[in-house]
Order: C-alpha cells, then sequence, then structure tokens
C-alpha cells in the first residue's frame, strides 16, 4: 500500500499530482531543484484547451481535465488561478482549409467536445481581418495564469500536509526486491517513499534516468511574444487551423501557426512556434518576425501595436506526442507523469487526478486508470521491459 | 557604405563614440547606432544639430572639448564612407549569426513611423551605457517627481526645467551637477539630500588622490552650489512625496547609519519639482541574451564580466562603459579606446595602437576604476531604506503592485524579482522592470547584485515593422537546410536569420557633427 | 517658435525639444493616467526607460514623448490609458 509519496517537480503537473495526492490522504513531498512554476510552467499561455485535440487518449484526458480545472478553481477561488473560460476560435485561410476544420471538428464532437461553427467570425471577434471565411468556436477552451495555476495547487497540497522540500533528485533508492523506498538528492539527503512520481516536465527523460526508469522526453523550442497592455481587443483564444497539424508534426525544422489572445493584465499573448533545437535559448528573430507577420494577418489593428517582450520555453514531447503517465514496470514504485508537449497545464489536473488514482489503485475524481492505458510507459517498452 | 562592416557599435555615448573613432583610425568599417538624434548619449546629451543656436547647452557639460574631438573624427569617417552612423535607430534584438552578429533595429527617424533594420558585422561592441537606479517611497509617482537623469536630460536636451523649487535626492557624485545646471538654469534648488556621509569618501584616500581631474570636478559642482547658495544635506533622504494631481511637497529626514530615518527629524518642504537618483543601473539588455558572462559589480549591480582588453566571454563581443560597471564618462572613453584596440588586434588590422598607448591606456582605465570602486562604496544604497515604504507604496509604476503585495509574494516563498513577477506582475509592464526591478531586488533577494531579467526584446517595436521584416521582398527566411538566395545583404547565410536586404539605407544627412 | 497639435489645440515649442520637453516648457507635468489606479503620470525618466510619459502621435499610439521629436504640425493625443 503506497503512503509516502515524492513528487520530482514543481510545475503545474506536480503541483497538480501534490494535490490530488495529498487530497486523497497520502503523505506528499514536492521537491524541484528551483521554485514552484519556474521551468516550462512559467514560460506557457496557460492553455487549457479541447480544441487543438484529435479524438484519443489525450483527448480523454483533456475533457477530464477541464472538469477538474474548473473543480480547482471553485475549490481554490478562481481569482487564485485566472481561470477564465473565454471559449476558442479555431479560424480558416480558405475554403479548402475551412472544409478540413469542419471535418475534425465533426469527430471531436463524436468525442464529447462542444463545437460550434462559425460562418461570421467577427461576429465573435470584430477585429479580424475580413477575409477569413470562417472557423469553429469551442466554448470549452480556457486559460489559467500558469504560474499562479501551479502555485495555487501547491498551497493547497501544503494545506493538506504535503512538504517542499528544495533539491535536486540524484537517484531512487530502493529495497531487495527492486521496489522504491525512497529519493536520493544532490546534497545527500534520502527522502523516504514508497512511490515516486515523475513530473519534471522537459527534465523528465533525465529524472527518469536517474531513477532507473529512461523516457524519452525530448524539449521542442517555442517562443511567445507579448504586446503592449491595450483595451480589450480579442476575446477569445484565436487560432489557425493549421495549428493542428502542427501540433501533432513531427517536421524537424521550424513551424509557426498563430495563436492569439488577450490576458487579464490587457497584453495580447501570440503564440507559437515549435522548433527541434534541444536546449539551445539562443534568441531566433526569424522566429519573432514570423510570428508576428502571422498574428497581422489574422488581426490587421495589430501592425501598430508594440511588442513588449518575447520568452521562450522548452515543450517536453514524447516520440508519439502523447504524455507518458503510469506507473513504470522496470522499476516498482516509479510513476511517470511527464510528456505533455504545450499541453501541460491544460493536462495538469487530470494528470494529478490519474496519478493519486495509480497510487490508490482505485479510480480518483473521475481518472479511472482502466480508462487511460494509452498513456502508460508501457508503450514504449518491449513486453520484457526494454525500451523499444 | 557599400562593403560590408568590420565593425557594429551600439551606443554613440562616451564609450561608443571613443570606440567608433578608435576603430576609424585603425581602418576599420564601422555602423554606428543610437536611438537619439545627436551624438553624446546622455552624458554628452544634445538636442539635433539644426536646433543647437534655440537651445544653448554648452555651460551644462563638462569635457566637451573630448566630445567635440570625437564627433569632428567621426565626421571626417563619415565623409570618407568608413562610418556608417544611424542615429534614431532604436536596436531591438542582437543574435548571433554565422561568425558574426546581427543586430536588428527600427529607423525611427520619421516617427511615429518604424522601419525595420538589420546590419551585420563579425565583431559587435555594446556600448548602452546605463539609467539612473530608482528606490521607491510614498508618492515617488506623482507627477512632478523626476529622475535626475530625467531633470537633467530635459535641461540639457531641450532646455527645459521640470519646476521653479526643486528638491533633489538620493545618492552619489551625480546628484551635484544636475543641481549646479538646475540652479544656472534659475531653479531655486531647496536642498540636495545625499544620503551618504561625506566621511565615507575618506576611507579611500588612495583613489582620490590618484585622480585628481575627478576631484576638481567635484569642487568646481561644489563650488558652484555655494555661489547659488544650494543647501547640502548629508546623511539625509527624500522619504516621501505629498501633492495631488502633482507633487506639492517632500518629506526630508535625517538618516541613522543604517539609513532608517531618524525619529523627530522629518521635515515637510514645499516644492514643484523632485529628482531622485540612487547611481545607476548598466543597460545590459543586449548582452544577457547573448550569453556573456555577468560578474558582481560593487555597487549591487551585476555587470559585464570582460577581459583587460573589454572582450566580454562571447567572442567577437565586447563592452565598454557602465555595462562593465558604472564610472562615469572619462573611464568610458578610456574603456571605448582599449576595446576598439582589441577589435583591431582581434581582427588582424594593419593599423593597431603602439604598446606604449596601449599600456597607458590600460594603467588610465586601471586607476580610474579604482576611482569608481570607491566612489560606489561611499555611496551604497541605504540598507535599511524599504522602512520609508507603506504596504501601499507604488513599487511597480507600470502594473502598478505595491510593497504589501511584493512582501506578501515573498512570504509565499519568493525568492528572486523572477519569481516576484510570475506571482504579482511586478515587472511585467510597459518598463519590463527596468525601474522597479532593482527596488523588488532588494526586497526579495537582499544578498547578491542584482542581475536584470533577460529580455529578448531590448525596446518595444511594432508587429508591423516586425511582421515587414518576415515579409521583406528581397529576403527570404534562411533555415538549417536551405541556402540563402536572392539576397542581398546576408553575409552569413546560415540558420533562421532572416536576411533583408540593406535598402533601409536612409542615409540621413542633416546630422552632421561640427 | 514653431507649434504642433496637442489634444486639438496649438502647443508652441522651441525647435530641437522633445514632445515631453515641449509639454513641461508650458507647465504640464502630467498628460496620461494608468490603467488599473488611475493615477496621473507624465514624464518620469526622461530617456525613454520608465515609458510613464506615452502619448499618440499621428495617430500611433505607445510613444515616448520624451523620445519623439517635436515637429511643427505633429499631431499629439493625451491621455493614453484613460479609456482603459
Amino acid at each position: 500500500m503506497t503512503r509516502k509519496v515524492v513528487v520530482v517537480g514543481a510545475g503545474v503537473v506536480g503541483a497538480a499530482c501534490a494535490f490530488h495526492a495529498a487530497s486523497a490522504g497520502l503523505d506528499v513531498t514536492v521537491t524541484d531543484r528551483g521554485p514552484v512554476g519556474a521551468g516550462t510552467t512559467s514560460r506557457g499561455e496557460g492553455n487549457v484547451l479541447l480544441s487543438d485535440k484529435e479524438p484519443g487518449p489525450e483527448l480523454a484526458l483533456a475533457r477530464l481535465s477541464r472538469t477538474l480545472w474548473d473543480e480547482a478553481g471553485q475549490e481554490l477561488g478562481p481569482d487564485t488561478l485566472e481561470l477564465e473560460a473565454k471559449g476558442g476560435l479555431v479560424v480558416a485561410s480558405g475554403a479548402e482549409n475551412l472544409a478540413a476544420l469542419q471535418e475534425f471538428a465533426a469527430r471531436q464532437e463524436a468525442a464529447g467536445v462542444r463545437v460550434e461553427r462559425v460562418d461570421r467570425v467577427r461576429d465573435l471577434e470584430p477585429h479580424l481581418a475580413p477575409d477569413i471565411p470562417g472557423g469553429v468556436h469551442y466554448p470549452q477552451d480556457a486559460q489559467v495564469q500558469p504560474v499562479l495555476a501551479a502555485a495555487a495547487l501547491l498551497r493547497a497540497a501544503l494545506r493538506r500536509g504535503a512538504r517542499f522540500h528544495p533539491g535536486e533528485v540524484a537517484g531512487a533508492v530502493t529495497g531487495r526486491d527492486g521496489r522504491v523506498t525512497g529519493v536520493r538528492t544532490a546534497a545527500g539527503d534520502v527522502l523516504p517513499a514508497d512511490a515516486v512520481v515523475n513530473a519534471a516536465g522537459t527534465w523528465g527523460g533525465e529524472v527518469g534516468r536517474r531513477l532507473g526508469a529512461p523516457v524519452e522526453v525530448l524539449p521542442r523550442r517555442g517562443f511567445v511574444l507579448v504586446t503592449e497592455p491595450l483595451p480589450p481587443m480579442v476575446r477569445h483564444k484565436v487560432y489557425s487551423a493549421d495549428y493542428v497539424a502542427n501540433v501533432a508534426s513531427s517536421d524537424a525544422g521550424l513551424e509557426t501557426s498563430c495563436v492569439v489572445e488577450g490576458t487579464r493584465g490587457g497584453t495580447v499573448l501570440i503564440g507559437a512556434s515549435r522548433e527541434r533545437v534541444g536546449f539551445d535559448t539562443t534568441m531566433n528573430t526569424a522566429v519573432v518576425a514570423r510570428l508576428a507577420a502571422q498574428a497581422c494577418r489574422l488581426f490587421p489593428f495589430l501592425r501598430g501595436v508594440h511588442l513588449m517582450r518575447a520568452y521562450r520555453g522548452f515543450r517536453p514531447y514524447c516520440p508519439d506526442h502523447l504524455p507518458v503517465v503510469g506507473p513504470d514496470p522496470r522499476v516498482p514504485g516509479v510513476v511517470h507523469a511527464c510528456g505533455h508537449e504545450g499541453a501541460g497545464v491544460g493536462l495538469a489536473p487530470a494528470t494529478g487526478a490519474l496519478v493519486t488514482a495509480h497510487l490508490l489503485g482505485r479510480p480518483w475524481r473521475g481518472a479511472d486508470p482502466a480508462a487511460h492505458t494509452g498513456l502508460l510507459p508501457d508503450r514504449f517498452l518491449t513486453p520484457g521491459g526494454v525500451p523499444q | 557604405m557599400t562593403d560590408p562592416a568590420d565593425l557594429i557599435v551600439v551606443g554613440a555615448g562616451p564609450a561608443g563614440l571613443a570606440a567608433a573613432a578608435t576603430a576609424l583610425a585603425g581602418g576599420l568599417r564601422v555602423v554606428l547606432l543610437d536611438s537619439g538624434t545627436a551624438l553624446g548619449g546622455q552624458y554628452w546629451r544634445h538636442p539635433p544639430e539644426h536646433a543647437r543656436a534655440a537651445v544653448p547647452t554648452d555651460d551644462l557639460h563638462h569635457g566637451l572639448d573630448r566630445y567635440r574631438a570625437l564627433c569632428k573624427a567621426l565626421a571626417q569617417h563619415r565623409t570618407s564612407g568608413r562610418l556608417d552612423l544611424r542615429l534614431e535607430h532604436h536596436v531591438w534584438s542582437a543574435v548571433r549569426d554565422g561568425d558574426g552578429f546581427a543586430v536588428h533595429a527600427v529607423d525611427r527617424h520619421e516617427a511615429p513611423r518604424e522601419t525595420a533594420v538589420v546590419v551585420r558585422a563579425p565583431r559587435l561592441l555594446v556600448a548602452t551605457g546605463a539609467y539612473d537606479r530608482q528606490l521607491p517611497f510614498p508618492g515617488w509617482d506623482l507627477p512632478g517627481v523626476l529622475t535626475i537623469g530625467g531633470l537633467q536630460a530635459l535641461l540639457k536636451g531641450g532646455g527645459v526645467a521640470a519646476g521653479s523649487r526643486v528638491a533633489l535626492g538620493g545618492t552619489g557624485p551625480f546628484l551635484l551637477p544636475v543641481a549646479a545646471g538646475l540652479a544656472a538654469r534659475g531653479v531655486e534648488v531647496v536642498e540636495v539630500c545625499e544620503a551618504a556621509h561625506p566621511r565615507a569618501w575618506l576611507r579611500h584616500p588612495g583613489p582620490l588622490l590618484r585622480n585628481p581631474g575627478k576631484w576638481a570636478e567635484g569642487a568646481g559642482y561644489a563650488a558652484a552650489l555655494v555661489r547659488h547658495r544650494v543647501p547640502l544635506r548629508p546623511r539625509a533622504a527624500i522619504v516621501a512625496a505629498e501633492g495631488g494631481e502633482r507633487v506639492t511637497a517632500v518629506r526630508i529626514a535625517s538618516l541613522a547609519p543604517d539609513g532608517s530615518p531618524r525619529p523627530g527629524t522629518e521635515r515637510r518642504v514645499e516644492v514643484d519639482a523632485v529628482g531622485v537618483g540612487w547611481g545607476f543601473a548598466p543597460q545590459l539588455d543586449l548582452l544577457v541574451p547573448l550569453g556573456c558572462a555577468l560578474t558582481d559589480g560593487v555597487d549591487g549591480n551585476a555587470v559585464v564580466a570582460v577581459d583587460e582588453g573589454m572582450r566580454t566571454t562571447v567572442p567577437g563581443l565586447y563592452t565598454a562603459g557602465e555595462t562593465c560597471g558604472v564610472g562615469g564618462a572619462a573611464l568610458a572613453v578610456n574603456e571605448g579606446r582599449l576595446a576598439a584596440a582589441s577589435v583591431l588586434a582581434d581582427s588582424r588590422a594593419t593599423r593597431v595602437p603602439a604598446d606604449k598607448h596601449l599600456a597607458a591606456l590600460r594603467s588610465a582605465v586601471a586607476r580610474q576604476r579604482a576611482f569608481a570602486r570607491a566612489m560606489a562604496l561611499a555611496h551604497p544604497l541605504p540598507p535599511a531604506w524599504s522602512s520609508w515604504l507603506t504596504d501601499e507604496t507604488v513599487v511597480c509604476r507600470c502594473e502598478e503592485v505595491t510593497a504589501g503585495a511584493i512582501r506578501s509574494a515573498r512570504a509565499d516563498g519568493a525568492h528572486d524579482h523572477r519569481q516576484v513577477k510570475q506571482l504579482t506582475r511586478a515587472g511585467m509592464g510597459w518598463c519590463q522592470g527596468r525601474m522597479c526591478g532593482p527596488a523588488v531586488h532588494c526586497l526579495t533577494a537582499r544578498r547578491g547584485a542584482y542581475e536584470p531579467a533577460e529580455r529578448l526584446v531590448a525596446t518595444p517595436v511594432t508587429l508591423g515593422a516586425l511582421a515587414d521584416l518576415d515579409e521583406a521582398p528581397a529576403g527570404t527566411t534562411c533555415t538549417a537546410d536551405t541556402a540563402c538566395t536572392a539576397v542581398t545583404a546576408c553575409t552569413a547565410g546560415t540558420t533562421g536569420t532572416v536576411c533583408t536586404q540593406a535598402s533601409t539605407d536612409n542615409g540621413e544627412t542633416d546630422k552632421e557633427c561640427s | 517658435m514653431t507649434e504642433m497639435i496637442v489634444d486639438g489645440r496649438p502647443l508652441p515649442f522651441v525647435e530641437g525639444q522633445t514632445v515631453a520637453a515641449a509639454l513641461v516648457a508650458t507647465g504640464r507635468l502630467a498628460w496620461r493616467t494608468t490603467r488599473v489606479g488611475h493615477r496621473p503620470r507624465g514624464v518620469f525618466c526622461g530617456i525613454g526607460v520608465c515609458f510613464d510619459c506615452l502619448v499618440t502621435v499621428d495617430g500611433a499610439p505607445g510613444q515616448r514623448a520624451c523620445l519623439v521629436p517635436a515637429r511643427p504640425g505633429m499631431t499629439v493625443t493625451t491621455g493614453e490609458g484613460d479609456d482603459d
């Protein structure tokens, strides 16, 4: 029976794991080499999206997560998360594109997503370019402020008895049967544990290796642009339909597809580029220019608006672009919860609930391990437990 | 200039001017960019060339002979075509580009119109100077409260005094020329509050004695203050400003050794403008994203680490002036010369300064740095300055985040200014934490030098100008595996850089230097 | 002495002055209000760093008055942030 849990990573996913595990009465210690939400969590837009996901294991997790974000908002106060059910508007660039989008939306609808066809997109977003032929409205799409959300979830976990232990994980301590009995930190401490959750995000591959349970999690660099503060001009999360193709893409080079949205602070966020360049932190002005050009095509008024800031982060992705959530058969006690790519914020609460369900051995808050087998690490392993 | 440049210099203040002049004298082709309308930077700020008769400012300056000599040298090289001078160009990013650098700017000489410009060269010298460091106090965001640099800029650049009855406060020698300049324009400077004690200088007599020029400059300003009957109050600070639509009074208190106000010493003084400044914060925005190592300066700022020849840890990248430690114009000029001498040596130029000359420069820089160090140690931020704040005092002016909000973020575990920004929005507004960053650092981290947040966009630029950069007709995007084609100014032809033609050479001709 | 148009009224300036210097010269120290607290703001740093002095110039918002040189006939609208 699992009692003591160490969660490695205080990003939004780790905080959600700690929140749910502590709520379930488990003895939780969160450890991170940095402060809460300082990694990829602080580098995203705070997307809580159903619209960009095709029917399958990720959409199933996203639908549960959308419900759990609402519940977290009710429990912790929506303002502490800046949870905003603003809805998403996906717009097509041409007639062919529109047909593909509508076909995609129909499949999502069949999988339980609320979708609304929109012929006159300017009724929803008056400042959109006039030549956009149509789109699809996703009323369930929402946004949180990711660092505030992670901090609120972690605070709530601490109120429920969890502890925070600053430090870097060096390895797992295992018993004679190979089961995890603790986590060793770089400082030499040993945190006793019946289970350890790998919620290290982009660094989940490295943490998995240190725990003796390697998983392939790779970084994908993304830039986000932030404009000067403006009066409300963009109401929804607005993006071009080619985003859908890019998220699931395995192409090597740069991909940009425009996502534009307003924030409570008045700024407009413009994403999102995807480059596979390892952990290269250098500024790429070409990417910034491309994002700006695409945003101006969607919303012509943006031409006169100032770019105030740009930031970049590294999204963690697995080779099949699905997160890895569940126990690792090679090291009993290790549970993975990483590789969420650009959807970590959206998927965090359901990931936390699913991890907790795995730890408890029974469903928790609507998360049934039997319903999410497509996310298990087993998919990367041969029947003998060797990576494929 | 049609041939490719050997060196890009960003910043035409004392360091950048000297660096450009030395590099040009050594035979290099130089692009010099500055956001101002005239050469000189903040220290030698001037109205644009065509307007100098209307706004006389000569008497407000120090070291004008040197300024004029540098301008004259640059003017000669503009004529010869080896200097490409780009005034009113705001640089928003500098990135590695093949073996060299690409500097991205917007040309604003027809402001508010903006045109994106890219210049490239194998070497880059960043001389972006510094700006006034601020500590918040109740009422510091009232209209009429300015930085002392702001008062000075209005005076030097536009011949305008922001008030008729002005109190100045803060620490550091910069208070003196600002007070003297205001007094010279007929402003009643009611008090100059210097938080430090003058005796602090006596702990470092060596550097003082070895820099007689600095000593004489200070004495000159002091004499001017005496002449205008401006009272200089040591160990005092402006701890609050009062007013409604604008400032009408300040509260001045004597300070205990830790910088906290001495109880019962607070006085109310009526004013119509206020100037405050607590030393300077180096402008590192272009340097940090390039990855150059920083080091702790003695004044509480992180500064760029340089070798004896002003080379940063990034090959081909040099810096000079306040970016590697605040030290004033004379030091900046010598550092600029030294940096350019390194550029000449590293690019195997034919005309490299003689060893003897270099040795003399290095020893001057060492002497002036020792003085700067003594100056910083004699004018520290008062440790207990935060005792002036109430929970309601605005610390982040842009997002209007109060000291109370920052303190509660700290209580929640935020232990640096980046973390506070994520939790409170302090530093997320228009100025991106340039004004509140040092203060938020003091309020949270409490030790170590202030290292500014990485700012990938050094100055706001319109999305339209950026979009044009992407869609430039003569340009194309170079990706990892496609060669650069149909591009006129793509010198490097490497990964992920947009290459636009150098068609934005707008040859501004109305800004010749005397 | 030449003039620009500030909020519909002519404002004299001396050639070479910035928009901020011209406003301050006529005694104006505040010309916009903040987004949240509606506090009055004008020129603070004077060198383009603090963004307190924002105005709309010839229809383009978000211009730092302390950096933009005044030009004859230029149209300046103050009060940025008021309607947010």
